[in-house]
């Protein structure tokens, strides 16, 4: 280790100082939590009346939780479409962006405003666009002499949100996307040019296997936040008692744990919602080694 | 030349492709703006120009909510948060940078793991801890976190912290000066384009962060942030959308003129990092 410092006898305790914070942090903002979460998750409690072991019982009730339920149908299909969309469309806009054109930048800022901007904001914004009478989009269609969809109604609410959500995301994976094109040397293209490669041919053979890394972590990514997805669903789909009629499983630990005050049932909720992304992001490394070791 | 004309006609179609994106990307926005200009009576009206221009929307949504309040309870937060973001992390990337000593790279990569871990999992006890406290319904819980580091913040400015040679902090010791003098007298300063870029980020996680608010403050006007203020809104309102998209744009406004004043630093700590 060469270019750093070995504290010397008395400055033990100006490292320890400068650490206490992220030291505090990581024993109780997230290593106790997890295991606090843990244990809760074997435990009913409301926060009122005394606290009592349930074994197993949150869990095993989860299945019969209606609204859980349903949020684990509607999060994994919202993922199935997120994931892929999110990445397809950055990628190949990343691709479109990653040439020396003056001016470029200023497009670049457009595909970043969603990202930056307040999803609640945004989401107050996108409900106009989609409701049902004088929405945007219907008052559009019926100009041109179509029948209002009903955007946010039972058949078409997993795309409506899907689309918000994809929308407000292409930004982030263009840039990974785009820092992971700029870093591929140009006299890849060059040799592959002069044995005669077809654009797509350089496409398949010299700008995939490069961005083997940055597809994965953009998919690890985009996954996790498939599956904490929230501020968009709240605003969208939040009906007037406060249930959804497209809950996540992020809406529905809200509900669950901080409506209904039911700790122990929202802890088993967040133990399983923590399984699964982490399930998903091994999986992705998995992959990603066994095509490392190919390549 | 054949050659040149190939890549011109690449570059005309990828612009094309491009705008028509960044048009998608853009509408709500621009529909927003126009939308916030127009008098109540036209807001259903298709055009883009306000038939009637006004401002009266934005003189008004004051008065209808307690929008100065919310905005100055987002303001003090977002402030709060990103100071102790700064500091605290700044702090700890300072010693990964410069110090060494046993278990630094086994604490480095358990602070990167925690990357990976959902917040839904530490929300849950958190909540209940701050309940205990008699802190649930105040502000404390919105801010108190940031005090105690961070992944995303302390990899960041590490990793300008490791372009910085170490020879000015080996000199400045052979002056007698001590590890925290070195940091503060020596790294920060050095590194404010990092601090700025970093403190952006944590400004715009605080400023639209709409879960930790409805946990906390969930319905209380005089106390909650922006974000929970535009949902109380769109049950109270809805329908009134000149009045809303009003509200809606000075919400998003501070955070796209940082982003526009920093756009590099911004896209550059997001590519380095990938994390949002």
């Amino acid at each position: 280790m060469t270019g750093s410092l070995r504290p010397l006898r008395g400055e033990r305790v100006g490292v320890l100082l400068l650490l206490a914070p992220t030291l505090i942090g990581l024993a109780i903002g997230v290593f106790g939590s997890v295991l606090a979460t843990f244990v809760l998750s074997f435990f009913d409690w409301d926060l009122l009346s005394p606290i009592s072991f349930a074994g197993v019982s949150n869990y095993a009730n989860l299945p019969q939780d209606r609204m859980f339920s349903s949020a684990l149908v509607n999060t994994t299909l919202f993922s199935l479409l997120y994931v892929p969309l999110t990445l397809g469309i950055g990628f190949a806009v990343a691709c479109l962006m990653n040439r020396h054109i003056r001016g470029i930048s200023l497009l670049r800022a457009l595909f970043f405003l969603p990202v930056v901007s307040s999803p609640a904001a945004v989401g107050l914004l996108w409900s106009w666009i989609f409701a049902q009478d004088q929405g945007l989009l219907n008052s559009a269609i019926t100009a041109l002499g179509g029948d209002p969809v009903s955007w946010l109604g039972p058949k078409v609410i997993l795309y409506s949100v899907v689309s918000v959500n994809v929308w407000g995301a292409i930004g982030e994976a263009m840039i990974v996307f785009l820092a992971g094109l700029q870093a591929i040397p140009r006299e890849l293209y060059e040799a592959a040019k002069v044995d005669g490669a077809k654009p797509w041919q350089r496409l398949v053979h010299v700008t995939l296997p490069s961005m083997v890394p940055s597809l994965f972590f953009q998919g690890v990514l985009s996954t996790i936040h498939a599956f904490q997805a929230f501020d968009y669903i709240y605003m969208l789909t939040r009906l007037s008692n406060g249930n959804s009629t497209f809950p996540t499983l992020v809406f529905s630990l809200y509900r669950t744990g901080f409506r209904f005050f039911r700790m122990g049932d929202a802890a088993a909720q967040a133990v399983v919602l923590t399984g699964i992304i982490a399930v998903f992001t091994l999986v992705y490394f998995r992959i990603q080694k066994k095509l490392g070791a190919e390549a | 030349m054949s050659q040149r004309s190939e890549q011109m006609r690449g570059n005309a179609i990828a612009i094309v492709l491009l705008l028509a994106g960044g048009i998608i990307m853009v509408a709500p926005f621009v529909w927003m703006l126009s939308t916030s200009l127009k008098v109540p009576a036209d807001q259903y009206s298709r055009t883009l120009i306000p038939p009637i221009l006004t401002l009266d929307n934005y003189r008004e949504i004051w008065s209808l909510i307690p929008l100065q309040t919310m905005l100055w309870n987002s303001l003090k937060i977002a402030a709060i948060a990103t100071a102790g973001q700064l500091l605290t992390c700044s702090m700890a990337a300072f010693v990964f940078a410069v110090a060494r000593f046993r278990g630094r790279d086994i604490l480095f990569f358990l602070l990167l793991l925690t990357l990976m871990v959902p917040s839904q999992i530490t929300t849950i006890p958190q909540f209940i801890l701050f309940k205990w406290l008699g802190l649930y319904g105040t502000q404390v819980p919105m801010y108190l976190p940031s005090f105690l580091g961070g992944a995303f913040g302390t990899f960041l400015l590490r990793q300008y912290f490791k372009t910085i040679p170490i020879e000015l902090a080996e000199a400045a010791r052979i002056d007698g000066a001590s590890l925290i003098t070195i940091y503060w007298n020596i790294y920060l300063p050095l590194a404010k384009p990092a601090l700025a870029a970093f403190g952006v980020f944590a400004f715009m996680f605080s400023w639209n962060d709409l879960f930790t608010a409805l946990i906390y403050l969930p319905s209380d006007p005089e106390t909650t942030t922006l974000p929970v203020g535009l949902a109380l809104f769109q049950q109270q309102y809805g329908g009134k959308w000149t009045l809303m998209m009003a509200a809606v744009l000075i919400s998003v406004a501070p955070i796209i003129v940082a982003f526009l004043i920093a756009q590099k630093q911004f896209i550059q700590g997001i590519s380095m990092s990938g994390l949002k």
